[in-house]
Order: structure tokens, then C-alpha cells, then sequence
């Protein structure tokens, strides 16, 4: 092990460790199924990790309940199996109390948009400075095999013997409607945008959203390959880049251009001129939530960064007013006892 | 600053050990100011007091509505009292709805003063008199007293740049103005006060204190009073008080323990009636470096708490009975990864919403078992409002050496109730112990769950500390590594540390203290708010030559050692509860003593005369007790 002197997060310019992959590999044996799109998400956290240049120790992962949710058992970090649904209320009292820390939350759709939907909603309201990281299996694999809030409509599961008639929830959608300040998708099987995703999330300042297209070999199998395999990726894809325009297939050959608020596909589009040219930082997020909404075969899937915006955090905004107050009144505890109306018995 | 005439007219002065008011009102009246006004004058005077503010469950119900009455009750003595009163002496009403709510309560021959202006048909038509009350005899068994407040008032304030309706609500000022004079008080507090409140707003200070001294002097100039009340000073120990209520020493308490331990607060609750105020309150407290949350919902605030005790900061959320219910499966995520933190629960009157601006104890077994598994928690209850700064702090004490949660109960009763307070000293406040992990050499594994010998206290490895990153959550896990472990003999002995933990606990609290003969036919044993009724009925039974003696419990989880044997020093057991016998199944149970329960759930407190005619029931004095509800009221009704 090396080291190097780098500014850490929290601020104090100490000698950080350069870490590696395997530094952030626990003792403990990884029960995922053969085959699980959740090895691939873990293995690119590890990797990615050690980029960040925060001090080991500082940082958490939590989750809730679900396949993924034993991530942090796997993580040589400080790690908290939580209870279903609420992965997101600890990390964000966690943050609250001890800003300096690094926190992820690593959900599933289960439990972070069914259990634990209404916490999703209100840690992207506030801006928690977190990265919330959700696979999405679109089935409920723990439990072996009942539909969830992602599964497509009319789809037959062990409780849905007959097809659910159940609208799916778009997760990105929910995410840019809760004011999310970073709103991601990557896809387990593209390892390299999954790792520079995952870095771009845990470098953003805000609550990070990032939705993993995973699959489930055992109850869910092949969920995304209509449109996520090798073979017809890139046709039925499109990476989503700032400042460029949304092109797709496997010469870059068609696009997608706006008719008024409808996206639509350009055959063989020419040139550039009148296509959609993304743009993440846009302040507001309609067309982010537009393109969350386009899905095969209709369109190609977006992948990729859909919003990356600033704005006060939380825990900033919280640090700075605790800042405030004690830089301007004088605290102290034994005149706040005798405040209001006091007097002297003799 | 104006000084006040005190120059009266020869007018007999009756004297008096103890006097319980009642101002009542519509709701946008002002009576809880009135009432608050009141006690702060009495309490600066020396008196002894007690409180009982009562707030209708609308916020705005209908003007002059019945359920838009809103009341305050105080009770000041020249002696130590417990409670705010039985029964009032004396009523304030300010219209006819206040009236009829509240006479039933008003004992026979008390003095009732009434804003006679307020009496018309259609006041009288929204309190559903079908014939005015000050007309028609139905207040013989009263001494009424009818003025024109509102007409007065008017008058006081002609020529105020003011709205006429602005000036109706001086209102409140000219009856406390009166009830001042009446029992004898100078108008200093108020007027100091109301200075410095109404210092930026210079029309409202001079229509209130302007109405302040009407009343006042319409008192001193008017011949319906015959006499006047004095209430003398009460001997209490010498020291600086000042007023507290449940809520607010409880928002003390636990700022008290933030600065005692050297680790900062962070609070995380969901606003709910009667708790709010313990956020209210602690949101103010950012320059000790409180920081509070005010989570989405009661679970996102039990887990925030869970999340802010794991990264090793003094943890705390508030709630009252259904929040603590929503709060059940994140607490016990807290006793499985065993984190010290502290839920507040002002309990309010159940099942489901219930009422909740009344009072009552019964979530005691909620607190104690409310949960799914084998969870054992601490459970603290302090007796009056000020004994809440008290056992936060104990609470607090308490979680941090044993790792464990420790629910505080309080009630409505207590956390709206204010008393006079000595206010401590701080260096006497006991320094809270807390201890993070310490590092590992690198020899071996740091394992999350090796226990303290004397406390079986985990190691408390907070985020950030170097070389004991370890993973925990609500899967059992080995007592020996920490991994998640399934085997039946660590469940076994993990189930049996957890609660081993609070067992021991025992050998940390103070002993069961007994106020009356040691020995004895009967003990009354109590716990939380019913402190006051109980210790002066007992008081008074005394007095008549009974032998019966008072205990009260402040420690619920673990009980203190020698409670087993205090219970078998009496010939019975009575147990007062505002539930159906919450403590009694667990006494009963547990010590296979034949207590007695005797269970009140009006969503009011005991009145000291209920607890003396059980006692009476018990000893042989007298037939089966029975409770007498009376009508609809806002503060009394027994």
C-alpha cells in the first residue's frame, strides 16, 4: 500500500492511503445467485471506490431489505443492513449528524420505491448529500418471485398468476420529480459505464440517483435483453451525453428530434441539425423526465447522466445555519436556564 | 415604566390557603395568555402553583362555538401542591359557550364572572341555551358576577388608532385586569411583559395595558365584589425559579445531557399533537449545535435516529402513542444493532387518534412490548413536569452505558402542565459517560458485539474511526464476530444479553422511595403523571389518621430492586392509572401481588378526591367507589 496527499472530504489535508479494489473487498462470502446482475454493480463500486480518495473509514453504505440490500456485507467499509423500506432515513439522519462521511444507500425497487418510496421522494427533496443507488430487477427476488412496483403491465409472477394490472413506476421520473440535483441509469452488463456512472454519482454534491438495470438470472431472466444485448445494444440504446446530440445505432446513424413535447425517432438522420441535444445541467427537469419516459421498442432506452445539477445541500444548509447561530449568539447553557421569567425565593 | 397604584378601598380581605381559577373562552380569546399571565404574577409573588392549560382539538372551531372553548386552570397556594385543583373556585367565562362547558366543574358557591356583553341570542343559540343562563336561575347555586367587559373595554381604548375588532381582543387583558385585582396582585409582571412583547406594535401595548388597568380599576371602584382573596406566600426552599412545562424541560433535559456528554443532539421527529413542542423548542437551541430534523413521517424519524446514534452523536426523536406505534419495527432495528438513543412518547388518549389533546398513560405496554421479538428497552416516566428535565437526562444516562433505547413517558398532562422550577445549577447536573470502541492492535478482528462484563454494553464503533469498520444490521448476528449468524444456541444467548442488559440496569437506579409509614394497610403505587393526586390524597388520608403510604415509579424498565419488597410491606396494593391496568398486569405478574386496580381513562387527570374515596373503598370506610363524569367540560369534569 502507498500513499499520496490528496484534499480529503473532510477538508483536513491528511495523508490519505491510496487504496485499491481488493482493499474494499470484505472476509465475508458473497451468497448472491450464479449469474446475478448484483456481482457486476459490486465489483464496479469496488473498483470505482478507490478514485473517490476518501479515507476508508469514512465511508458508510446502508441498505435496506432485498437481494441487493446485503451489498454493505460485502463492502470492507463501515456497513448497516437496515430494515425494508428505510435504508434512506438512516442515511440521511447519519449525514445530518456526521456530514463528513461518505454515504451510500444501495436499494432495490422494492424497497426504494414500494416500502421506502415516500423516503426516496424526500431525500431528493432536500438535496441529502448521498448517493442512493437502486437496482432495478423489476421483480421481488428475496421473496422469490412476486412482481414489483417496475414490472410491466400485465406481467405473470407468482402472486400475479394472471398477469398484474398494475401501472409500472418510471424510477428516474419519480427521482426528477422529487427534485433530484444527479439523475442516472446504467445497466450491469455495460461494466464500464456502470463504473464511470457510479464516480460520477459519488463525486456529485446533492442526493445522487442512480438506477442499475439489473437482472435476476432466477425470477426475472433476460428482463433487458429485448434491448441491452450485445447484439442490438446499440441499435436500441442511446448514451446520453451533455452537449451532444442523442444519437444511436451502430454507426451513430439515427437520432431523436423534439415535436414540441414528443420525442421522436430520426431514421438515418444526416446531420445533427434538429436533433435533441441533451442537456444535464438544464434547470428545469421536463425533458430529463421526457426521455425517462422513452422505452423500447417505441424508442432506444436512454443510459447515462440525465440530470447534473447544483444546488445547496442539506447538510450544508444545516451545517451553515448551526455555524450561524453559534458565531452569533454567545450560547449559554445557564443563562438559556434562566430564561423567561425568573425569581428569587429568600 | 408606570408604577401601578396600589391604593385600594377599605374592602374585606378573605384569607386563603389555596385558590383554583379557571379562565375559559372562545379560542381566539386569549385565555391560555390570561391564564399564563396569572401564574407568572402568582409564581413571582411566592405562591406555589399549578397548571392545567386545555386547547379545543380544532384550531379555529366556529366563534362561540362549544367546541371553540378553550380554558386554562391554575391552582396557587400558600402551601407545596401538586396538582391544578379539583375543582375551581372560581370561573372566568368569557362567553356562554365558555359558561357551559365549564360550570359543572365550578364548585358550589364559587364565584363565576362573566362578560355579560357575549350573552346574546346568537351566543346563546351557538352554546345551545335555550334560555339565558343569567336570566333564567340555573346559576343560583353560584355567586355571579356580571360585567360589561367587552363595553368597558371599548370605552378604555376610545380613540385608539385600532380596528374595532383588534380591540375586542384586549378583552382578555381587562378580565385579567380584574381577576388581579380581585386576588390581590400587582399588574407589574403583565405590564413588564407585555412591554417587552408588544415593544415593536406601541397601539396593541397601550389598548392592552390600557384594558389591563380598567379591569383593574373597575375592580377597585365597583361595589359587586364584596371582598377580596389573599392567597399568602408559599415557604418554599429559597433558590431562582422560574416556570416550566413538561415539554419544555424535557427539550432542557436532553440539551442538558448534549452538554454533560460533550456530544452533540440531533433530534428527528414528525410533528404530532402533544409533542410538537419538544421540536419547537429544541429547533431553537442551533447555537449549543442541536440540529433537528423534522422527518417526512414517524418511521423516516426512527430511522434517522437509529442513523444518527450509529454515527455516535446523542440521538433522539419525540412522538406520542400512533407515532410510537409507526415507530415500533425502526426501534427495534435499535435494540437488535443495540445503539444508544432516546424516544420521547407524550402520550395522549388511544386507541388510534383518539383524543388527541387529552390526556392518559396507556401506552405503557406499548412501551414495553410493542414490538416484534424479544425486545427489551428502558423505559423512564417522570412524575411532574419539571421531573422531566430530570429523566431525559436519565434516559440519555442510561442508553449510552448500556447501549440500549430508552423510551421516556410522558404525557399531555405533564408536557402541557408547568409548574415553578428551581433552576439547577449546571455543575450539579451528572456528567453522561459515553465511550466509542477502542482501536484493535492487529492481532485480531474487531468484533462489533464483545461485550462490557459489568454492563454487556457493546462496543460503540462509530463511522470514521480507523481499523474497526464492521457491518451490522437486524440480522442476528454471532456474539463471537459480528457475521450474521443462524445457529440456535447464539440467538438463544444474543436474546438473553439484550435483555440482560436492562436487567442490569437495576444496579444503576435509584431505590423505590415510600412517602408515608414504611409499614402500613395500604400503599398507593403510581407512576408518571398521576404523581400529584396520588401523593396529596395519601397526604390527606394521612392527616385523618390512615395508614397509607405513596410510592411512585419513575423507572418502569427494569423496576428499581426493592420494589418486591416495599409491596409486601403493606396489607394492600391500589394502583391509579389513567389506562385499565396497564402497571397493575405487570405488577400483579410479576410480583404475584393482589394489587388493586383503579383505572380512570376520561382522558383527565385524577383529582386528588377520587384517589381519598378509593383509599376509603380499600380500607373499609366506605361502599364501592364511583367516578362522577360530569358534563361535557373542558378542564375538569369529574
Amino acid at each position: 500500500m502507498t500513499t499520496a496527499t490528496t484534499g480529503s472530504p473532510t477538508g483536513a489535508d491528511e495523508v490519505i492511503p491510496v487504496l485499491t479494489r481488493k482493499d474494499f473487498v470484505s472476509d465475508q462470502e458473497v451468497r448472491w445467485c450464479p449469474g446475478c446482475g448484483d456481482y457486476a454493480i459490486l465489483a464496479q463500486m469496488q473498483k470505482m471506490l478507490p478514485e473517490l480518495r476518501i479515507p476508508h473509514e469514512n465511508i458508510v453504505f446502508i441498505s435496506g431489505i432485498g437481494c441487493s440490500s446485503r451489498f454493505p456485507y460485502y463492502m470492507e467499509t463501515y456497513g448497516f443492513h437496515s430494515i425494508h423500506g428505510r435504508a434512506l432515513t438512516l442515511a440521511t439522519g447519519l449525514k445530518t449528524a456526521r456530514p463528513e462521511l461518505a454515504v451510500f444507500v444501495i436499494t432495490g425497487d422494492g424497497d426504494g420505491l414500494s416500502i421506502g418510496g415516500n423516503h426516496l421522494l424526500h431525500a431528493m427533496r432536500r438535496n441529502i448529500d448521498i448517493t442512493v443507488v437502486l437496482f432495478n430487477n423489476r421483480i421481488y427476488g428475496l421473496t422469490k418471485g412476486q412482481y414489483s412496483p417496475t414490472s410491466e403491465m400485465g406481467k405473470i409472477t407468482k402472486s400475479s398468476p394472471y398477469g398484474t394490472v398494475e401501472q409500472p413506476l418510471h424510477p428516474l421520473r419519480v427521482a426528477l420529480a422529487a427534485g433530484a440535483t444527479f439523475v442516472a441509469r446504467s445497466i450491469d452488463r455495460d461494466t464500464k459505464h456502470l463504473e464511470e456512472t457510479l464516480y460520477r454519482a459519488a463525486t456529485h454534491r446533492g442526493t445522487s440517483f442512480v438506477e442499475v438495470y439489473q437482472n435476476c438470472v432466477i425470477f426475472n431472466d433476460g428482463a433487458f435483453d429485448s434491448f441491452a444485448d450485445k447484439e442490438v445494444r446499440q441499435e436500441r440504446m442511446v448514451y446520453l451525453e451533455h452537449g451532444q446530440p442523442l444519437r444511436f445505432g451502430r454507426g451513430r446513424e439515427h437520432g431523436i428530434r423534439m415535436n414540441g413535447y414528443v420525442p421522436e425517432v430520426v431514421r438515418n438522420a444526416a446531420d445533427d441539425g434538429g436533433l435533441l441535444v441533451h442537456n444535464a445541467r438544464d434547470a428545469n427537469p421536463v425533458l430529463a423526465s421526457i426521455l425517462g419516459e422513452m422505452e423500447y421498442p417505441d424508442f432506444p432506452v436512454p443510459i447515462g447522466v440525465f440530470r447534473d445539477v447544483e444546488a445547496p445541500t442539506y447538510n450544508d444548509l444545516v451545517e451553515k445555519q448551526v455555524a450561524d447561530a453559534m458565531a452569533r449568539e454567545a450560547a449559554n447553557f445557564e443563562d438559556l436556564l434562566h430564561s423567561g421569567e425568573t425569581w428569587e425565593i429568600l | 415604566m408606570t408604577t401601578e397604584s396600589e391604593v385600594q378601598r377599605e374592602r374585606a380581605v378573605e384569607k386563603l390557603d389555596r385558590v383554583t381559577i379557571r379562565f375559559a373562552g372562545d379560542s381566539g380569546d386569549g385565555m391560555q395568555l390570561t391564564g399564563t399571565q396569572f401564574t407568572r404574577t402568582s409564581a413571582v409573588f411566592g405562591n406555589d402553583i399549578a397548571t392545567l392549560p386545555d386547547f379545543p382539538a380544532e384550531i379555529r372551531a366556529p366563534t362561540g362555538s362549544l367546541p371553540g372553548v378553550s380554558g386554562f386552570q391554575l391552582s396557587f397556594a400558600s402551601t407545596d401542591i401538586l396538582t391544578p385543583g379539583d375543582q375551581p373556585d372560581a370561573l372566568i367565562a368569557m362567553n356562554p359557550a365558555a359558561l357551559k362547558t365549564n360550570i359543572g366543574d365550578l364548585r358550589p358557591g364559587g364565584l363565576v364572572i362573566v362578560d355579560e356583553d357575549e350573552f346574546t341570542e346568537s351566543n346563546l343559540k351557538k352554546a345551545a341555551y335555550i334560555s339565558n343562563p343569567l336570566e333564567d336561575g340555573t346559576l343560583s347555586k353560584w355567586q355571579v358576577v356580571r360585567i360589561n367587559i367587552t363595553r368597558q373595554n371599548e370605552l378604555a381604548l376610545d380613540g385608539l388608532p385600532l380596528p374595532a375588532k383588534q380591540k375586542f381582543q384586549s378583552r382578555n387583558f381587562y378580565a385579567l385586569g380584574l381577576v388581579l385585582w380581585l386576588y390581590g396582585r400587582s399588574m407589574e409582571t403583565t405590564v413588564k411583559w407585555a412591554t417587552d412583547r408588544f415593544r415593536r406594535n406601541p397601539d396593541v401595548l397601550d389598548a392592552n395595558l390600557r384594558a389591563l388597568r380598567a379591569g383593574y380599576h373597575f375592580g377597585e371602584t365597583t361595589e359587586l365584589f364584596h371582598h377580596r382573596f389573599e392567597v399568602p406566600a408559599a415557604e418554599v426552599q429559597p433558590g431562582t425559579y422560574r416556570h416550566i412545562s413538561g415539554n419544555e424541560a424535557t427539550a432542557l433535559g436532553c440539551l442538558a445531557a448534549s452538554i454533560r456528554s460533550g456530544l452533540p443532539l440531533v433530534y428527528s421527529s414528525y410533528p404530532i399533537t402533544p409533542a410538537s413542542d419538544v421540536l419547537h423548542e429544541l429547533s431553537k437551541f442551533k447555537a449549543f449545535g442541536v440540529k433537528t430534523i423534522q422527518a417526512e413521517d414517524e418511521i423516516a424519524a426512527m430511522g434517522m435516529t437509529v442513523g444518527i446514534a450509529y454515527g455516535g452523536q446523542l440521538a433522539l426523536t419525540g412522538t406520542s402513542g400512533p407515532g410510537l406505534a409507526l415507530k415500533s419495527e425502526a426501534l427495534n432495528l435499535a435494540v437488535m444493532t443495540e445503539l444508544p438513543l432516546v424516544v420521547i412518547n407524550v402520550q395522549r388518549a388511544g386507541p388510534s387518534t383518539g383524543m388527541p389533546t387529552k390526556t392518559e398513560q396507556s401506552d405503557l405496554l406499548q412501551a414495553l412490548f410493542g414490538r416484534n421479538g424479544d425486545s427489551p428497552v428502558a423505559v423512564v416516566a417522570p412524575a411532574t413536569p419539571s421531573d422531566c428535565f430530570t429523566m431525559a437526562i436519565e434516559a440519555f444516562r442510561l442508553a449510552l452505558k448500556y447501549m440500549v433505547p430508552v423510551i421516556l413517558l410522558s404525557d399531555g398532562y405533564l408536557g402541557n402542565g408547568s409548574e415553578p422550577w428551581k433552576v439547577p445549577v449546571v455543575d450539579d447536573l451528572p456528567v453522561i459517560e459515553y465511550h466509542y470502541a477502542k482501536p484493535v492492535d492487529g492481532s485480531r478482528e474487531f468484533n462489533p458485539y464483545e461485550r462490557d462484563p459489568a454492563t454487556l454494553a457493546r462496543p460503540w464503533a462509530v463511522p470514521g474511526q480507523k481499523g474497526l469498520m464492521h457491518r451490522i444490521g437486524g440480522i442476528e448476528k454471532s456474539g463471537e464476530t459480528g457475521d450474521i449468524a443462524y445457529d440456535a444456541g447464539n440467538h438463544h444467548r444474543m436474546t438473553l444479553a439484550r435483555l440482560g442488559k436492562v436487567e442490569r440496569m437495576v444496579q444503576d437506579i435509584p431505590a423505590l422511595e415510600v412517602q408515608g409509614p414504611p409499614e402500613g394497610d395500604l400503599l398507593v403505587l403510581g407512576w408518571g403523571s398521576t404523581y400529584g393526586a396520588i401523593t396529596s390524597g395519601c397526604a390527606r388520608a394521612r392527616k385523618s389518621g390512615k395508614r397509607v403510604a405513596s410510592a411512585h415509579l419513575r423507572y418502569l424498565n427494569p423496576l428499581p430492586a426493592n420494589l418486591g419488597e416495599v409491596l409486601r410491606n403493606y396489607g394492600k396494593v391500589l394502583i391509579p392509572e389513567m389506562n385499565t391496568g396497564q402497571l397493575s398486569l405487570i405488577i400483579r405478574g410479576k410480583y404475584l401481588v393482589d394489587a388493586v386496580p383503579f383505572n380512570k381513562i376520561a382522558g383527565q387527570p385524577f383529582k386528588i378526591a377520587e384517589i381519598e374515596g378509593k383509599i376509603d373503598e380499600l380500607l373499609g370506610l366506605s361502599g364501592p367507589y364511583e367516578f362522577q363524569f360530569g358534563p361535557a367540560s373542558v378542564l375538569g369534569g369529574g
